[in-house]
């Protein structure tokens, strides 16, 4: 997808249609960001808590089956850390 | 040419419907309009349409409805008045910057308050700018026939909009009168079946409805202004079409006696055949007085407006509703932009009459343009006056 | 082109009347116009309905003001209702119900022009059992007038009333047949 600020009126499939599934994942809202969580592996116990609450769904998990954040999308809401059942989530402020 | 059958218009309008072959019926019941959806959901009932009928709660959900099954390539129908209209007008507007040619047909009818079931044009101006192709029938005939037409030009690939077809309220939904129907096979000969571009599909997902940033909303409202202006050649084409298998032959404006006319009066809808009458009886008396009926409001017809009215001195404009405050009738204030950069113009009088279905009568045509010379002689531009209200 | 104009209660089928001449006009290829004069509908109330009829297409869509016919469904409207308004003098033509002779509703009324008059509640008690005067009066119409056809109305009626239609034309046959037609 190009810049949108690069389209064109003639550019728009008719009525607006997007006909790429799934092409919200190119947009990377994790820009808005001013904190970032972090999380403590010793302290979490996989329960999934913070995936179910992650209202940009940005929570995943690694290998081993450990929450992790994908910053690309996460906008730094602190929710996660807020609903964190052993407090493995800390927000910390983004640097620059 | 086929017979002609006597028959209630609203009944005439469900025909339309019902050989178009819709597959979606959504609709709720609205004075003047109950008898379409009445006469719709018996034929649904007796399997004389296969057809979706949703009886939905309410016209917002109405619209949603349709929306959803044109979205799913599904052929739809509603039709509502009034109020009606105003409550699914959220959706209505949605509905043609999607791009689903849903078609309804509304019964004129004022809005409230005070309550009016009566008909007149304020329901369908409060939209006026909603992004649909919006016909004026003015008898049954012209109902029927543009039900059909609506949906030939509306799903079009080179058009691809939602199309009104207007019509008054119980002076035209409500009257008997003959009507000429169009047998199975003609219609089908002129309407392919509904196939879409694009549809909603879980096997092809797509994304209808998504949000633009001000970035391009500039540039996506442009797209939609141009999609409902390049849908002109379509609609004469329509019309074309719809003339050479029928014999029943329809223009932007419907001219009459317009031959060295002077004074030129301008109507909307079923109010057209009464001023007909009115200038037969002017031209009996050798007054050059002819007759503008506007049959296609959106795409407006610059073109065609501006041949018919070059010749005239005046227009006498006759509208149904009324813009408080503002520069008189909806229709005449069009017209008057639609005229101010031409280098010879007619002047321009405006009057707002018809109100809640009150008659107008030839003779009430008659003292407009009487009224509009009388001003004009006096050097005065009319500017615009609601006609026979009591002072 | 001939303009008619009923008066009646709500219920008792003055709009049924005027759209039942309607189809008989538009059967007989000639062109017809019917309509309500629109409102709230309330049974008891007076109503009013129209009809027009033409060889030419009709060009005109508004109330009839100036009727040629007037057809009353009910004598005791003529108490409150001002039926004649417009009548077209000297050849309008006022069809009634009534119990009474014509000579009697020509002074009461004080009509100067052609008149018809029949018992049509009675008529319609005998024969529908119901006090229901559309189909009836509009037999006096058809022997007041030549407006259409005798024949043009039976099969609308059938249309209309379906297995109850035998009994609408025979009181239409009757009425047509009681109805005394006094000279203007």
């Amino acid at each position: 997808m190009k810049p949108e600020q690069d389209y064109k009126w003639r550019d728009f499939e008719r009525g607006y249609v997007i006909t790429e599934p799934g092409s919200s994942r190119e947009y990377h809202t994790g820009d808005w960001r001013s904190q970032r969580p972090i999380f403590d592996k010793e302290r979490c116990i996989k329960c999934g808590v913070c995936w179910i609450f992650c209202p940009d769904c940005a929570i995943r998990f690694d290998a081993e089956g450990y929450a992790e954040m994908d910053l690309d999308y996460c906008k730094g809401c602190g929710i996660c850390s807020r609903e964190c059942l052993p407090g493995a989530i800390t927000m910390v402020d983004e640097e620059g | 040419m086929g017979k002609r059958v006597g028959m209630e218009v609203s009944i005439a309008a469900s025909e339309a419907v019902r050989l178009a072959n819709v597959d979606v019926i959504a609709a709720y019941p609205i004075t003047p309009q109950t008898h379409i959806v009445e006469h719709l959901s018996e034929f649904v009932n007796n399997g004389e349409l296969d057809a979706e009928f949703v009886p939905v709660e309410s016209e917002h959900s109405a619209m949603s409805v349709c929306s959803g099954s044109q979205a799913v390539g599904a052929r739809s129908f509603t039709c509502t008045s009034s109020q009606g209209l105003i409550l699914m007008s959220e959706i209505v507007y949605c509905t043609a910057a999607m791009r689903l040619p849903v078609i309804m047909v509304l019964a004129n009818r004022s809005l409230s308050n005070p309550i009016s079931i009566w008909n007149d044009h304020t329901d369908v101006m409060s939209i006026r700018d909603c992004g649909w192709i919006q016909y004026f029938a003015e008898n049954g005939q012209d109902v029927f026939d543009h039900v059909l037409i609506s949906y030939r030009v509306g799903e079009d690939r080179d058009v691809m909009l939602p199309v009104i077809v207007n019509m008054d309220g119980f002076s035209v939904s409500h009257v008997i009168e003959p009507v000429e129907l169009v047998d199975q096979e003609t219609v089908d000969k002129f309407l392919p079946p509904y196939k879409p571009d694009i549809v909603l599909d879980p096997a092809h997902p797509v994304t209808m409805g998504a949000i633009v940033l001000p970035s391009c909303y500039t540039e996506a409202k442009k797209a939609q202004d141009e999609a409902v202006k390049a849908s002109m050649p379509t609609i004469l084409k329509g019309w074309q079409e719809f003339g050479d298998l029928t014999g029943r032959y329809y223009h932007p404006i419907e001219e009459y006696r317009t031959e060295g006319a002077e004074v030129l009066l301008v109507t909307m809808g079923g109010i057209g055949e009464t001023a007909m009458w009115a200038v037969d009886q002017m031209r009996e008396k050798g007054r050059p007085v002819g007759l503008l009926k506007m049959r296609l409001w959106r795409p407006f017809p610059f073109e065609e407006f501006r041949k018919a009215a070059s010749k005239a001195r005046m227009l006498v404009v006759v509208d149904r509703a009324i813009s408080y405050g503002g520069p008189g009738g909806p229709v005449a204030s069009e017209l008057r932009s639609a005229l101010y950069n031409e280098p010879k113009r007619p002047l321009v009088a405006n009057f707002i009459a018809g109100l809640a279905s009150r008659d107008v009568a030839p003779f009430d045509f008659i003292e407009m343009v009487d009224r509009a010379e009388g001003a004009c002689k006096k050097g005065m531009e009319p500017e615009y006056e609601i006609y026979g209200v009591r002072e | 082109m001939i303009e008619i104009r009923f008066h009646g209660r709500g219920g008792q089928g003055a709009v049924t009347s005027a759209e039942l001449l309607a189809y008989a006009a538009i059967n007989e290829g000639r062109y017809a116009q019917a309509f309500p004069s629109f409102g709230p509908e309330r049974r008891g109330a007076p109503v009013v309905a129209y009809c027009r009829i033409s060889d030419d297409p009709i060009r005109i869509r508004a109330n009839i003001s100036e009727p040629n016919l007037v057809v009353v469904l009910d004598y005791s409207i003529l108490r409150i209702v001002d039926v004649t308004a417009g009548l077209k003098h000297p050849h309008g033509i006022l069809v009634t119900d009534s119990k009474f002779p014509g000579e009697k509703v020509r002074a009461d009324l004080n009509i100067k022009g052609k008149l018809a008059a029949v018992d049509a509640t009675r008529i319609a008690m005998e024969v529908l059992g119901l006090a229901i005067t559309n189909t009836t009066m509009l037999g006096s119409l058809v022997k007041a007038s030549n407006v259409i056809q005798k024949d043009s109305l039976i099969e609308p009626l059938k249309e209309r009333f379906g297995r109850i239609a035998d009994k609408n034309i025979a009181a239409y046959e009757r009425a047509f047949k009681e109805t005394v037609v006094l000279d203007g």
